[in-house]
């Protein structure tokens, strides 16, 4: 088979095992798991495949036009680069983990046939994304991952908490959606096609007139699908969904749907300065605000939601300093051992009992519980912290390192006030991110009091998952950093000196002072007694997680919040804990901004309806009720009255017929 | 003989019956001024036909054919009507038509079907 | 109209048959007249009959003699009996009822006098010069009228007995008791009476059955003499 061929059937077998999951789920329940599994896996063998074909050479381009669109013409077409292919083969990784971990996590859940057809869905879209060449088809699969995520974030729909958050992404998103699908129209309109490398090939002749335009459109999109400021809020509460689904969205497809869209178009974006500052700025902001907010999260699932958006913070930032070798070397690096972390966070919480920070730094023994998931988030925790010779140290060192080689006047790519924002923002958020990252591992394996309920082991489905994925976290920076540049663009991923140095030290001192934070108000943790843990215990871990996320808010007084003076996080941010926890407030100023204008005028509209159009609706039926009213009185019942009247207009009539016919 | 003669007379004939029709308060009344009106047609289409057939206008004697269906629906009709009339009288104790009032407005309550259905048959005769 | 009809008759040349005409023509409006306005019901049965005879005497100067006794037979030898039944069965107040006319007397007497005289302008505007020749062969012998009737008129004359025929099954259906249909099968139709409680005046019910027998002997007896025709 040649390689378009195999590159076609990677998108296609994980839809049409969607499609075979959706029809056979209820019939035929036994073939569910081989339906889920089985795709994702030859996807990820062929994905490997066509990677291995390709080897970062020539890019292999396919399309052909099923049929005349009439202007611009929309075309079935592949362009599989570099970038292309390892970021399938991380997705195909990904989602594969994602559903044998599944077959565990949710065994006893009802709905599980829907819910593995659509990640199956969500997977097959996302491969459609990565390897189109067409960008029609790439947003097919965008929207397609849009309705996905809204159904799996919606998995447990009779939680409030849930349903909201499902509404919230699918809208959030779409806000950015709408935009974004304006860009498209509008750069192919410059461009002449929907072709990638059309676009691109009129971009490097200096052919587009609109790129300041087109690019701001792009961003919107790129920003409501990567979670980036100011449209991230969607994030944080889609942790309502299970988890398996949170790793799925963080790790590989949705989020990673932006940043790989935006590295696939760069040069669109670099042909206007003032986008690539407002990506940066755009990245900036993202990466320390998160970073800031998830130092105050209690719900260790947005612990972690804010750590995806700081990481793709980072993504944004090489790319506003025209890096995209760095922002996909991040993409891939994050996505393995984000997705660890998700998936160890989900067989803490069904473990604990609990997705509280505050409960588990209660509860002793957690760690002898679930030791693998402690071994290996353990591992997943030091390379979001990027420390080497973890994987996330050479991703992020890629990052910092372009950064600093635009601020220090290599701009021919990006501007040099780009390169300074990105510089400062990431080494900051380097802090944060150890500190936040060290306030996590030290609550949940750390936690003084009460004995863990041992619930015995975990499913080894689960259980091997976290290990596989492992090993990535752990040594898949040091081996490629290397290699990579032959599939990228070529420019060099080495950490440079100053920044390791720098970005290492910070991450120490970060980790170090949360450390002595930790020592000084674990004391107060034993006099304050807190706890919600989750009735069903011994049920499946998908089901802890949703009583658990359900009671968070009733225990506690907020999803995301929780009264705990013996949280570290709250040493360390002082007066800013609060606002940071509720997330800079920014769901309030959205409320303010958006939700409550639309309600005052649907207020609005609702008055309208009910006084100004209903009187005339009412008037329209008063009179001829009077009218009826008045006519009501001749009907007296009495037969001769009525012939009578009958009769007198039958003379009127003919008498005026004979007047006109005789002309008189 | 001028044909003005039975016209008028029939047009006043009808016309009686007319009144007859509106004014009388009984049911059997009323019928009476029925045939009344029936006949002024009747005579009328005799004369016409007479005319018409002496001109040699018309040859088929239509004039005198309607006027004996005439005859023999008018019998039909008064048999129907008196049937009527009895089961009227029969149910509500009178045959006053102004005193059958049943289709006036607000009078929907309780009107029991079969009477309701005298009440229709009553206004078609 | 005819010019060769016009021309020998002026408007105003009354020969004995009109003078005839007008004069049974008279009593026959007068008698119409006081069927419609007297108080006695009785009464206007007769004047009705007077009325009809005039009628008759009117058709024998059209010189249509069969449509004459037709007329005879059928009106006042039948519907006149009909209708003096109906009086008496409905219990109708001999002698002078003061309320024979409804409250609707005077707006009648409007659309009639209006009606007539709409009806009179055009007729007398219309046919005020057309002459009717009388002379000559009866224009409605009994051998002309059964000619006619029986050439050209067969296929009316023979949907005409099946319309006979449904208002008999009409009069019989509409003289049976409501409740019969519900009620079980009545031995005869006086049986089902008891059951009806909501009839007015029970007293008066055998007086109805047998007046609706005789409803139904008439109509029958008439559908046999349309049939007999």
């Amino acid at each position: 088979m040649t390689t378009t061929t195999l590159a076609v059937l990677v998108p296609l077998l994980p839809f049409l095992g969607a499609a075979a999951g959706l029809l056979l789920g209820r019939t035929a329940p036994g073939f569910v798991r081989p339906l889920a599994v089985l795709p994702a896996l030859a996807a990820l063998a062929l994905a490997c495949t066509v990677a291995a074909d390709q080897g970062g050479g020539q890019a292999v381009d396919a399309h052909t036009e099923l049929t005349s669109t009439g202007s611009v013409p929309i075309e079935l077409a592949l362009h599989i680069d570099g970038f292309a292919a390892l970021v399938a083969v991380l997705v195909a990784f990904v989602a594969t983990c994602v559903q044998i971990y599944s077959t565990g996590y949710l065994r006893d859940d009802p709905r599980y046939p829907s819910y593995a057809a659509l990640v199956s869905l969500f997977t097959s879209a996302m491969l459609l994304v990565v390897y189109s060449g067409d960008l029609i088809v790439l947003l097919v699969g965008w929207e397609v991952m849009g309705i996905c995520s809204y159904f799996l974030v919606g998995h447990y729909w009779e939680t409030p908490e849930a349903r909201a958050a499902s509404v919230k992404a699918f809208l959030v998103t779409k806000l950015g959606d709408v935009p974004f699908l304006i860009g498209l129209f509008a750069l192919a309109t410059d461009a002449g096609s929907f072709r990638i490398t059309t676009v691109l090939a009129t971009v490097a002749n200096g052919g587009l007139h609109h790129p300041t335009l087109i690019g701001l459109l792009l961003l919107c999109g790129v920003a409501g699908k990567s979670a980036q400021f100011p449209l991230h809020t969607w994030l944080p509460d889609a942790m309502a969904g299970p988890t398996p689904v949170s790793a799925l969205i963080h790790a590989a497809t949705m989020v990673a749907a932006g940043v790989y869209f935006v590295a696939r178009l760069l040069p669109v974006f670099e042909a206007s300065a003032a986008v690539m500052v407002v990506l940066a700025v755009m990245g900036a902001v993202t990466m320390v605000g998160s970073a800031l907010a998830a130092l105050a999260q209690d719900d260790i699932k947005r612990v972690l939601a804010y750590s995806t958006i700081g990481q793709l913070g980072y993504m944004t930032g090489a790319l506003a300093v025209g890096d995209r070798g760095a922002a996909v070397f991040h993409l891939l690096s994050h996505g393995a051992f984000k997705a660890l972390l998700f998936l160890a966070a989900g067989v803490i919480i069904h473990a604990a009992g609990t997705n509280s920070l505050a409960v588990m730094s209660r509860t002793s023994g957690l760690r002898d519980r679930v030791p693998d998931a402690y071994w290996t988030m353990t591992v997943a925790l030091l390379a979001l912290a990027a420390i080497p010779p973890f994987s996330g140290f050479f991703s992020k060192e890629s990052v910092l390192g372009a950064a600093e080689h635009v601020a220090t006047g290599h701009t021919e790519h990006a501007p040099g006030s780009a390169g300074w924002i990105v510089l400062v923002a990431g080494l900051a958020t380097a802090l944060l991110t150890a500190a936040y990252a060290t306030r996590l591992w030290l609550l949940t394996f750390r936690g003084r009091g009460a004995e863990a309920p041992d619930h015995g082991r975990q499913p080894r489905s689960m259980t091997v998952v976290l290990w596989v994925l492992a090993v990535p976290s752990l040594a898949f920076g040091g081996f490629a950093y290397r290699s990579l540049p032959d599939w990228f663009d070529g420019r060099t991923l080495t950490p440079t000196l100053t920044t390791s140095v720098l970005g290492t030290g910070l991450a120490l001192v970060g980790g170090l002072v949360t450390y002595g934070a930790w020592q000084r108000t674990r004391a107060l943790a034993a006099r304050t007694p807190l706890g919600a843990v989750a009735a069903h215990s011994e049920a499946d871990a998908g089901l802890v997680e949703a009583e658990v996320i359900a009671a968070h808010k009733p225990v506690f007084g907020d999803v995301a919040y929780a009264p705990d003076p013996a949280d570290p996080g709250r040493l360390l941010l002082g007066p800013l804990y609060r606002h940071a926890a509720e997330g800079f407030h920014l769901d309030a100023v959205y409320d303010a901004l958006f939700v409550r204008p639309v309600l005052a005028a649907a207020t609005l509209v609702q008055f309208l309806d009910r006084e100004v159009v209903d009187t005339y609706v009412r008037g329209a039926g008063a009179l001829p009720r009077l009218l009826g009213a008045a006519v009501r009185r001749t009907q007296t019942g009495n037969v001769q009255t009525y012939v009578s009247a009958l009769l007198a207009g039958t003379v009127v009539l003919a008498v005026a017929v004979l007047l006109v016919a005789t002309g008189v | 003989m001028h044909l003005a003669y039975p016209a008028v007379l029939s047009a006043l004939l009808f016309c009686t019956g007319l009144y007859g029709v509106l004014a009388r308060r009984n049911a059997i009344l009323v019928l009476m001024s029925v045939e009344l009106m029936l006949n002024a047609v009747n005579l009328n289409l005799v004369a016409f036909d007479v005319w018409l057939s002496k001109t040699a206008r018309d040859t088929l004697h239509s004039g005198q054919a309607l006027t004996l269906f005439t005859i023999a629906i008018a019998a039909a009709e008064i048999g129907i009507g008196l049937a009527i009339v009895l089961a009227v009288y029969r149910n509500r104790g009178t045959s006053d038509i102004d005193r059958l009032r049943d289709t006036a407005e607000g009078h929907e309550d309780g009107t029991p079907p079969d009477e309701a259905a005298d009440e229709k048959a009553e206004a078609t005769a | 109209m005819t010019p060769l009809a016009q021309a020998p008759h002026g408007f105003l040349s009354p020969t004995g048959v009109e003078i005839a005409f007008l004069l049974v023509g008279l009593v026959t409006f007068g008698a119409a007249l006081v069927t419609v306005t007297t108080r006695q019901l009785v009464h206007a049965a007769l004047w009705l009959v007077v009325a009809l005879g005039g009628l008759a005497v009117e058709y024998l100067l059209l010189t249509a003699e069969f449509i004459a006794w037709v007329q005879v037979l059928i009106y006042v030898g039948s519907v006149v009996v009909l209708l003096l039944f109906g009086l008496m069965l409905t219990k109708a107040p001999i002698g002078r009822s003061p309320d024979a006319d409804s409250g609707n007397r005077w707006v009648a007497l409007v659309v009639a006098v209006a009606a007539a005289a709409a009806l009179v302008w055009v007729v007398v505007d219309a046919f005020r010069t057309t002459w009717i020749n009388l002379d000559g062969a009866a224009a409605g012998s009994t051998k002309v009228t059964g000619a006619s009737l029986f050439q050209n008129w067969v296929l009316p004359f023979e949907a005409l007995s099946v319309l006979l025929l449904a208002a008999l099954v009409g009069a019989i259906v509409l003289s049976r008791k409501a409740k019969a249909e519900s009620a079980p099968p009545p031995v005869n139709g006086r049986a089902v009476t008891q059951s009806s409680p909501s009839v007015t005046g029970s007293g008066i019910h055998p007086i109805v059955q047998r007046a609706e027998k005789k409803t139904e002997k008439k109509t029958e007896q008439e559908s046999e003499q349309e049939g007999a025709r």
